[in-house]
């Protein structure tokens, strides 16, 4: 749906790069007109009071498994890059071009395109036509490309292409069938673990293939001490590289997966403590770019399983906010960071025109009570499943009204 | 303390030990084992551990009788669930059931024939609907019997999960080595200051695990030894000392206890072939006389003779336990069956 009558946000704490700014957001034509402390109101001009809340960019969700619009509208989320693993795979220009219209107008998808054929790792897929049907960049799926001279060509196709390549970053010969970080936890319940190691392994090829192709890199999840000091020293050389992280990997340590608690396998699966503590310390100093929810809803029959056995993923869409804000509250980042986390800098990575309350960007704006206290409660939430590895935790931050092209959700 | 050494002095003193002997060595009722489930020995406190070998005892006195039966569990139905191929747990759950006089019923279902997933959480509501009063399983996954626990109203025994426990294996050796050290004329109820040897696969061994917990929390010093492909990483924080080289992890040994190479969890090459095992890891009678003087030998069976053990370890007279390991598995199974289905039973102090 356009917007057909100018909007106006009023007397909210708005979120930009520089800092909260107390002022008003001013919406036409299904973009942002002007931003600031001297914006006022016109005549005719749909008038909402934020009444001091926060004035912010809708979030940006950057890889994500499922299209789970109540979900992402509960969360703030506004676009969402679709991971190309799905059923049948995005490899091809007309799943593509499908998937880049699915959610408008209130929600917009940007499919990322597959690798390879069928995420196999093996044969490039038809990425150029999928650039042109709507592909937003490329990834290699849920699972690493171990040929290396296939990773090699593809970074060298997406260069040429100008598009990122979204990387997972875990050995994949090391890792087997593991469903663990190897330690104490994965000692003592039996379960199947391979070494934090492969992912550093993972992110030091990528990185040497990416730099001789000379294209950009963007690693979905980075969870260890060993790969935020590799992507640190990489970006302190000037590489084209970006990383990111979602909140289960700095809220939760290996210690969470004790009796078996299927919704704390993830993929990579959660590290040690002091992992977790990097975590932490790379998303205060910047080498973390991006946080995403990894929204991945599994319903029981892929979830009550054994813990090898069950599916990795969590749902996440709804908690992403809530858990970054509380970055904020413990004083790890500040609140411009946060929505540069989640809005700014994945906007910049997928080369789209929004995560920033700007003049001539989509008016994608959340309202925002970051205070309000609220319960994560897997019986009321709204994804269309309820893995969620917070559940019966207290939070804070909360959307109160979402906006997408200047109208409200 | 003091006066349960003074009443362990040998076998006939602790063949006395039954509910009524036991009274006032252990919490009463109850609270003497509080848990509706036996999952893994990690879940058991060390008096508990004690209580139920304590309650083997009669068991071990019964199974030697030549009328090898009671009524205690009459009219109770037990079901013996194994997802994984298994002969001689089985049996020894079969026969345990049996002569406590219950009704029991196995079901063997490969893991390659069952899709797994829903058949497992099916299959626990289907033998609940079918109101057994204990439900024993073996499982290929780690924490599969835990899940089953969840789901269903009876107790359930854990007879192996995955790589994670096997904890009636860890019970029966305990009983066996206690036993043994007995017959040797050591007195304590306990292992303090014991030196056991593991050696084998520790990491794909539920067993490794089972008494490891059993063995330390009865004040063992115990040492692992493996290959390093075939040690788990961090298990220095279960409380056990690593070794890679057998002939330095024997020396002083009091115990040596092998595991069976399970060459079907190898997924990928851990070690080159069976002879160079044998090299590095075989106890043969040579490497045996590196450890103390009358040490005693274990293993859990399955054996592969000429692998990890030489037959003439494995069948040395007087120094081998490997058959009473066995022997004891059924009374050990027996105390199990008998005490979880205690609050079913209405006996007396039990209610839950």
């Amino acid at each position: 749906m356009k917007q057909a009558r100018p909007l106006t946000i009023t007397g909210g704490q708005i979120v930009t790069p520089g800092g909260l700014v107390t002022g008003a957001v001013r919406c036409v034509g299904g973009e942002i007109a002007a931003v600031g402390a001297g914006v006022a109101a016109e005549g005719g001009d749909e008038v909402i009071e934020a009444r001091g809340k926060l004035i912010a960019p809708g979030l940006v969700d950057l890889g994500v498994f499922a299209i789970d619009k109540p979900a992402f509208h509960f969360g703030g989320i506004t676009r969402a890059a679709l991971m190309p693993d799905q059923s049948p795979p995005l490899d091809y220009p007309s799943r593509i071009n499908f998937i880049a219209k699915s959610g408008k107008p209130d929600l917009w998808v940007h499919p990322l395109a597959a690798a390879t054929r069928a995420l196999e790792g093996r044969e490039l897929a038809e990425i150029a036509l999928m650039k042109d049907a709507g592909a937003r960049g490329i990834a290699t799926g849920r699972r690493w490309i171990a040929d290396s001279g296939v990773m090699l060509r593809l970074l060298q196709y997406a260069a040429m292409l100008d598009l990122v390549v979204v990387s997972h970053a875990e050995d994949a010969a090391l890792v087997g069938e593991a469903a663990a970080t190897a330690g104490e936890i994965a000692t003592r319940f039996g379960l199947p673990a391979a070494p934090a190691e492969a992912e550093a392994l993972a992110i030091a090829r990528d990185l040497a293939l990416a730099q001789l192709a000379g294209a950009r890199l963007h690693i979905r999840q980075v969870t260890t001490a060993r790969g935020f000091e590799m992507v640190r020293e990489a970006k302190a050389r000037g590489a084209s590289v970006t990383c990111g992280i979602t909140p289960a990997h700095f809220m939760l340590s290996d210690l969470a997966t004790a009796d078996f608690r299927t919704f704390m396998r993830l993929s990579p699966p959660l590290r040690a403590e002091s992992d977790r503590q990097a975590a932490l310390a790379a998303i205060a100093d910047g080498v973390v770019d991006v946080i995403a929810s990894g929204h991945d809803p599994k319903g029981p029959e892929d979830k009550r399983l054994p813990f090898a056995d069950a599916a990795p993923g969590i749902a996440g869409a709804e908690t992403l906010l809530a858990m970054v804000l509380g970055l904020v509250r413990d004083g790890v980042i500040d609140c411009p960071r946060a929505f540069d986390l989640m809005a700014r800098n994945p906007a910049q990575v997928l080369g789209v025109d929004a995560g920033e309350l700007a003049p001539g960007l989509e008016a994608d704006i959340a309202i925002i009570d970051p205070d309000a206290p609220w319960i994560i409660d897997r019986r009321k939430m709204a994804a269309t499943a309820d893995n969620t590895p917070f559940d019966r935790q207290g939070t804070q931050g909360r959307v109160t009204a979402l906006f997408k092209g200047g109208v409200a959700i | 303390m003091s006066s349960a050494r003074a009443s362990t002095k040998g076998l006939g003193a602790m063949n006395g030990h039954s509910t009524h002997a036991a009274e006032g060595r252990f919490p009463a009722g109850r609270l003497a084992f509080p848990h509706r489930d036996l999952t893994g020995i990690g879940q058991l406190a060390r008096h508990e551990i004690l209580y139920l070998l304590a309650e083997a005892e009669q068991w071990v006195e019964l199974n030697r009788q030549r009328s090898k039966h009671c009524d205690l569990l009459s009219g109770l139905t037990i079901i013996n669930a194994f997802f994984e191929n298994s002969t001689r747990t089985l049996l020894s759950f079969e026969i345990a059931g049996k002569r406590l006089g219950a009704d029991v019923v196995n079901m063997q279902a490969a893991t390659s024939s069952v899709k797994k997933g829903e058949t497992l959480i099916d299959t626990a509501i289907t033998l609940n609907a079918m109101r057994a009063d204990a439900i024993v399983i073996r499982h290929g996954s780690s924490g599969a019997t835990r899940l089953i626990a969840d789901m269903v109203d009876c107790p359930v025994l854990n007879a192996g999960d995955g790589s994670h426990e096997h904890p009636t294996q860890g019970l029966l050796d305990a009983l066996a080595l206690r036993h043994k050290l007995a017959e040797l004329g050591h007195t304590a109820e306990d292992f303090t200051g014991l030196k056991v040897v593991i050696c084998g696969d520790i990491l794909h061994s539920r067993v490794a695990r089972s008494n490891i917990l059993c063995l330390t929390a009865l004040g063992a010093e115990v040492r692992v030894c493996a290959p390093p492909a075939l040690m788990p990483a961090g298990i220095e924080a279960m409380g056990v000392h690593v070794f890679h080289d057998f002939d330095a992890a024997l020396a002083g040994a009091e115990v040596v206890m092998m595991l069976r190479l399970q060459q079907e969890r190898m997924a990928g090459q851990f070690i080159p072939s069976a002879r160079e095992y044998r090299h590095l890891y075989g106890l043969t009678a040579k490497r045996l006389s590196r450890a103390s003087e009358d040490a005693i030998i274990m293993h859990p069976g399955p054996m592969n003779r000429g692998v990890e053990i030489d037959s003439e370890v494995a069948d040395l007279a007087g120094r081998s336990i490997i058959t009473a390991q066995v022997e004891m598995g059924v009374a050990i199974r027996m105390a199990c069956l008998d005490v979880l289905t205690r609050p079913a039973r209405g006996v007396e102090g039990w209610a839950a």
